[in-house]
């Protein structure tokens, strides 16, 4: 404990080290090259997508914006957004009502209510839902799912008809719904939402909960009062970050949906159609034109996909701000 | 206290003490289920519903309602809404299980009649679509090839992106750059397809290749690795990097001596689940390789084939021979997709970062 022979003495201060060696050079001009590129990438996304959509929209003979079919291969080319956008967003709009309170009970289920040696296998069951490619949660949608919903299906419209929106005109057709969809698309968002909100629970202060707990509150008032308060916002972006994926779902809804320019409130219907589905459907026999008006129609979904996805990383950044000040 | 103990428990004591309060038995959330799910059963059986989901449901709400009522009345209000909360908490846990359970189960089942060397060793050549045979030999060909050259370009510039935002940015680039990586992360798969469209095929003039499918890959793989990077590169502790610069290492050594080599499971693991999400990617290919029912080999002239468009392309067909062919295929590319995920675990648990702590 008393003198030991470790060498206290300062290194002598070296005044020459900002001489830049030109390998720091090079590899600091690579890693900045790099990170600029993908600027670059995403400012190409949009310009060349562009490009192509303006082109497509000065020949279009309908109204872009509110025109249902979606002709664009035909002399003169109608086309339309109409129906695509709205059941891009009812079918998203489905998934987030299922999946949000379900993504937010499993992450709560994971981080406060497993027992504790399970916690992380069960993580691991939710990754597996997210490994899952589209291609197979489609398959599956469509030879499965389908027809076993269709029982649902007519219960919905027996007793929930008279709603309208449960109202099935033809109680024979097929589950191929927009309402199936919706439910699919909240299975393949369930893990992005669960995983971020059990990340936000996790930093939740263990502090606020033991204050709960020693108040003598039980365990759904600490996740009430303590828990779900402070995660908020993180639950928010994750909603956003799953509404993100669900819009842009391809396959999936290429499969099951039975398309049609129909715009109906009736969501068990086999009809409408979306963004990404649509062109999954048209581009095989489509026009060179075609091709141009099924690029505008993507941009359309690009620029959505961005605000969403946007808005959900500006809320997480001002909470990491928030949580940082408050540890 | 005394009181408190001798109060009925139908009506709300204001403070019983959790010790004397009356509880219910440690089985009776089983028993209740139980009864539920018998029930459940019973009145879907009774009613004629014939889907064994709506048995489920019923029996969910059954367990959800009684178990309010019973501890109402026996452990109080508090407690009461606890327990439901507790059980509604269960139930989400069990929706999610149910769809994952019944896909594997469905594709396994489904998929294991074709599967066979055969199917993985011969392309669709020559095989009429109703019938059964042919495989997949093409599509694994294809899968591989434009996963490879799509790692090949984005894992390079990932790492890279990572590596000027944690070792070298500081300023508003790095910050644009943080930003624009994650709204880059939720980019849908068929807009970036679109965009190598428009510029590799319609205003290049290329035509449809494994190559130009590759691109659009780079594309989303690119985000993933920067962000699972950065992570793993912000665990590395500050004292090893000080340690080497104040031996007189340059910091480009530095970087590729000590951060990289102290971080790289954890790097590896990001590739390989980056690798995994674009495995399964259809879109893109659907509208940049076209899909090929022959083995190409050459990933830069001609279109190919890839699991997960030979599944749609099977299913498509609309036939039984086709669903099997679509099912087999698709157990095969739910294993590959494992595979990479389980392996990336392997390395993460194997290289775990040493902090030094």
């Amino acid at each position: 404990m008393t003198l030991s022979t470790t060498n206290t003495t300062i290194p002598p201060p070296k005044a020459q080290k900002v001489v830049t060696q030109p390998g720091d050079r090079i590899f600091l001009g690579l890693s900045r090259g790099s990170g600029i590129l993908l600027l670059v990438i995403m400012a190409a996304i949009a310009i060349f997508l562009t490009v192509r959509a303006v082109h497509a929209i000065s020949h279009d003979h309908g109204n872009f914006l509110s025109t249902f079919e979606w002709n664009a291969d035909q002399t003169p080319p109608v086309f339309g957004i109409a129906v695509l956008a709205y059941g891009t967003i009812i079918s998203s709009v489905i998934a987030m009502v299922i999946a949000v309170p379900i993504g937010v009970g499993i992450a709560l289920f994971i981080s406060h209510y497993a027992p504790r040696r399970l916690a992380s296998p069960l993580a691991y069951l939710v990754d597996l839902l997210a490994a899952v490619p589209s291609i197979v949660y489609g398959l599956w949608g469509a030879i499965y799912l389908v027809p076993n919903l269709q029982g649902l299906n007519l219960w919905l419209n027996e007793y929930l008809g008279w709603t309208g929106i449960f109202h099935k005109t033809d109680p024979s057709s097929s589950a191929r719904s927009l309402f199936t969809v919706g439910i699919l698309l909240a299975i393949m968002v369930l893990p992005i939402i669960t995983n971020v909100s059990r990340e936000v629970f996790r930093q939740v202060p263990k502090a606020h909960e033991e204050a709960a707990l020693a108040l003598g509150a039980t365990r759904w008032e600490v996740i009430r009062m303590a828990v779900l308060p402070f995660a908020r916002s993180g639950i928010i972006s994750a909603s956003m970050l799953g509404l993100g994926r669900a819009l842009g779902e391809t396959m999936a809804v290429a499969i099951v949906l039975s398309a049609s320019p129909q715009l109906t409130i009736h969501l068990l219907d086999p009809a409408g159609g979306t963004f990404a589905q649509n062109i999954a459907a048209k581009f095989g026999e489509a026009t060179d034109f075609g091709r141009d008006a099924l690029i505008a129609s993507g941009l359309v979904l690009f620029v959505i996909t961005l605000l969403v996805n946007g808005a959900a990383r500006l809320i997480i950044a001002r909470r990491k701000e928030y949580s940082g000040a408050n540890a | 206290m005394s009181d408190a103990t001798t109060e009925s428990a139908s009506t709300t004591a204001p403070e019983p003490s959790l010790l004397t309060r009356r509880r219910l038995p440690r089985w009776a959330p089983a028993g209740i289920g139980v009864a539920s799910v018998a029930l459940g059963v019973g009145i879907g059986v009774a009613t004629g519903l014939s889907s064994r989901l709506q048995w489920g449901l019923i029996a969910l709400l059954l367990f959800i309602g009684l178990t309010y009522v019973i501890t109402a009345r026996v452990e109080g209000r508090h407690q009461a809404k606890d327990r439901v909360a507790t059980s509604l908490v269960w139930a989400c846990f069990m929706v999610a299980v149910v769809p994952l359970y019944s896909l594997l189960q469905t594709t396994i089942a489904k998929g294991i009649k074709v599967l066979d060397g055969n199917f993985l060793t011969h392309s669709m050549g020559g095989v009429i679509t109703m019938m059964p045979g042919g495989g997949v030999y093409h599509a694994i060909i294809g899968t591989l090839e434009q996963v490879g050259l799509a790692s090949l370009i984005a894992v390079p510039i990932g790492l890279l992106t990572a590596v000027y935002l944690v070792e070298y940015g500081r300023g508003k680039l790095a910050k644009v750059v943080t930003f624009f990586v994650d709204v880059m992360t939720g980019v849908p798969s068929i807009v970036a397809g679109l965009f190598i469209l428009s510029f590799w095929i319609i205003i290049l003039g290329f035509g449809f290749s494994g190559f130009a499918g590759s691109l659009a890959l780079a594309i989303l793989m690119m985000p993933v690795v920067v962000r699972s990077t950065e992570e793993m590169l912000k665990l590395v502790p500050n004292e090893l990097r000080e340690a080497s610069l104040a031996l007189g290492v340059p910091k480009w050594r530095t970087i590729l001596k000590v951060v990289l080599p102290t971080s790289i499971g954890g790097i590896m693991t990001g590739i390989m689940l980056a690798v995994a999400r674009i495995a399964g990617e259809t879109a893109p290919v659907l509208l940049l390789v076209f899909g090929n029912q022959l083995i190409n080999n050459n990933p830069f002239s001609g279109a190919q084939s890839s699991l997960p468009y030979y599944v749609f392309e099977q299913y498509s067909n609309g036939n039984d021979a086709s669903y099997n062919r679509a099912w087999a295929a698709a157990l095969v590319l739910i294993g590959f997709v494992m595979i990479l995920n389980l392996v990336a675990r392997a390395i993460a648990r194997w290289k775990a970062p040493r902090t030094g702590r």
